[in-house]
């Protein structure tokens, strides 16, 4: 049974955190991601669940929380955002390679300097190589359905990682929109009972060793499992999302293509912008252009050969970034896009933009001149700059 | 109803302006509407100007850039009036409902404002009076779902106890009192 409701994103979040119903949380509150751990605490509070709540000084301490609590063999949430992701660095990584299946809603903030508090990508673009699996939601339905989804993703035996779930700082974390949501108990039911895939730190009987120092001996080893543990995180995502869709008819895959398969022109983009760039596909087509969407769900494990297949035959593709990687090239969604196209029998020409950086505003103008420029790319074949700011001063 | 409605609330930090835009939505919510409801944050603090949105639909909204063009605009403190221009974007035939004690022919000399559809309502004395304190966002949306029909009264009635009787759980005479506000604020408004 599912209810329709309203709800900001970070109320979303916070459900969902509720119904999964976590052994140990530990967290620390940032803007815009407060209101999740402030709405979560409320809930351990009134006792609507069993989690130990570990309020701790900093993010550094919140991550290290996190994976103590994990590698005790429960299960582990915390939450953040921009600084907080930042600040929480180097325990963010090694989270990753002590694979333990920790879950963490992100809200997208940009990271300092200047000071900012709003929504782009940039916190967790710069985690990209850290070994988390990562799922961008483009609404609060999205973020409240891919919470709950990723923590079967991460504890399954095959995958073993953590994830982090994104949404736009502000543009949904602090928006009210329609959602349908589960039943607790079909939360439960779908997250299941928490299996450790190891003894527990805590368990004498049977010690174990986390986090040891392993030097050129044993160091590569370690990291060519990690690596093979992304691989491995494909094809589990799929089947997860398919027994989702079987309880609430949502049907998630590794990307959303809109009007993709007869397109000319496509935009590829992540999170909220891809609803906005939905409306102006719908208003093109009608016009008669042939213009498609491809919205990048898991950009952790990157889905290189599925993207590649279904862009293959547009005539002219644009990767939007709302994050700059500072290459002197281009920005990291679109040096992705543009590597996987490298063995794609055509290669369509590829053009970035830079957008929405410190939470600008992207609105249908901005996505229709995108567009607009894809036809000229279309007609001529070339690119003539191949990397825009979108909407900036110059 | 048209397709898509775009709501701009013009309000002072602590007048609850996000807590309008976002009480609307969700009661159109609950008689089937698409809804969303945000505020536009800056370094706001207490009677700081804000603006805060409302969009509400038949289908579903995709869109998620600001409201540049809003059909309606509220306004809730009235001396806002004077710090710029409430009406920017807001199409010849929108509507500008303000929180006033002056009549709509009043404002619209007042403001020398051509065109648009002018609404008043004393809010802050309705709420002042029901709610015994000068918040009149609630008024204001029982004056909105009159000049709009996205929804009926007695709808809106009903989802705002709801909503009011989770948030002021043992303080009866708060939730009372707001929903004599929307029902006064409805009966009230007056338009051109």
């Amino acid at each position: 049974m599912q209810e329709r409701i309203a709800l900001t994103g970070n109320e979303a979040m916070a459900l969902a955190m509720k119904q999964i119903n976590p052994d140990v949380v530990a967290a620390y509150p940032i803007t815009p991601q407060t209101e999740i751990v402030q709405i979560f605490s409320d809930y351990v509070a009134n006792g609507r669940v069993k989690t130990e709540f570990i309020t701790v000084e900093s993010e550094h301490s919140a991550m290290s929380a996190t994976v103590g609590a994990a590698s005790s063999g429960v299960r582990a949430m915390t939450a953040t955002s921009s600084q907080g992701l930042a600040l929480m660095w180097e325990v963010v990584y090694i989270a990753a390679s002590n694979r333990l299946p920790i879950v963490m809603p992100v809200v997208n903030r940009a990271l300092s300097g200047p000071i900012n508090i709003h929504g782009d990508h940039s916190d967790t673009m710069g985690a990209r190589d850290s070994g988390w699996i990562q799922i961008y939601s483009e609404n609060t339905q999205e973020a409240y359905d891919n919470l709950i989804q990723a923590v079967r993703i991460a504890e399954h035996p095959d995958v073993l990682l953590p994830v982090m779930v994104m949404m736009d700082g502000f543009i949904i974390s602090h928006a009210m929109e329609n959602l349908f949501i589960l039943s607790d108990q079909d939360v439960q039911k779908f997250v299941g009972e928490f299996k450790p895939h190891r003894p527990s730190l805590l368990d004498v009987d049977n010690p174990v060793t986390v986090g040891p120092l392993a030097l050129y001996d044993y160091y590569m080893e370690f990291k060519r499992q990690q690596a093979e543990a992304m691989r491995g995180a494909k094809p589990v995502i799929l089947e997860v999302a398919k027994e989702y869709a079987e309880l609430t008819g949502r049907k998630y895959g590794l990307f959303d293509a809109y009007k993709l398969d007869d397109a000319d022109l496509a935009i590829v983009v992540l999170s909220s912008t891809a609803g906005t760039a939905r409306y102006v596909v719908d208003e093109l087509r009608e016009k008669g252009i042939k213009a498609g969407l491809l919205k990048l769900r898991v950009f952790r494990p990157f889905p290189y050969e599925e993207l590649a297949q279904v862009l293959a035959d547009r005539k002219a593709i644009a990767v939007m970034d709302r994050a700059d990687s500072y290459s002197a090239f281009g920005g990291p969604l679109f040096t992705e896009v543009r590597s996987a196209m490298y063995d794609a029998k055509k290669r369509p020409p590829i053009v970035n933009y830079i957008y929405g950086l410190g939470g600008r505003d992207v609105n249908l103008d901005h996505i229709r001149k995108v567009y607009n420029d894809l036809v000229e790319i279309a007609r001529t074949g070339e690119v003539t700059q191949l990397v825009n700011y979108l909407g900036v001063r110059e | 109803m048209a397709k898509l409605l775009e709501i701009r609330w013009h309000g002072r930090g602590g007048q609850g302006a996000k807590t309008a835009a976002q009480l609307l939505a969700e009661a159109a919510s609950s008689v089937g509407k698409y809804i969303q409801g945000f505020p536009e944050y800056g370094p706001e603090r207490m009677g700081a100007p804000v603006l805060a949105f409302t969009r509400i639909s038949d289908e579903p909204i995709h869109l998620h850039c600001h409201v540049t063009e809003p059909q309606i605009v509220v306004v809730l403190d009235p001396t806002l009036l004077a710090k710029g221009d409430v009406t920017q974007g807001v199409p010849e035939d929108g509507i500008i409902l303000i929180n006033t004690d002056k009549s709509p022919a009043e404002m619209r000399q007042a403001m020398k404002l051509s065109g648009r559809k002018i609404y008043t309502v004393n809010a802050s004395r309705i709420a002042e009076e029901t709610i015994g304190r000068p918040i009149p966002n609630t008024p204001l949306m029982g004056a909105l779902i009159k000049i709009t029909g996205i929804m009926s009264l007695d709808a809106l009635l009903e989802d705002t106890q709801k909503k009011l009787a989770k948030k002021f759980a043992g303080r009866p005479e708060v939730v009372e009192g707001n929903l004599k506000a929307v029902r006064r604020a409805y009966e009230e408004v007056q338009g051109e």
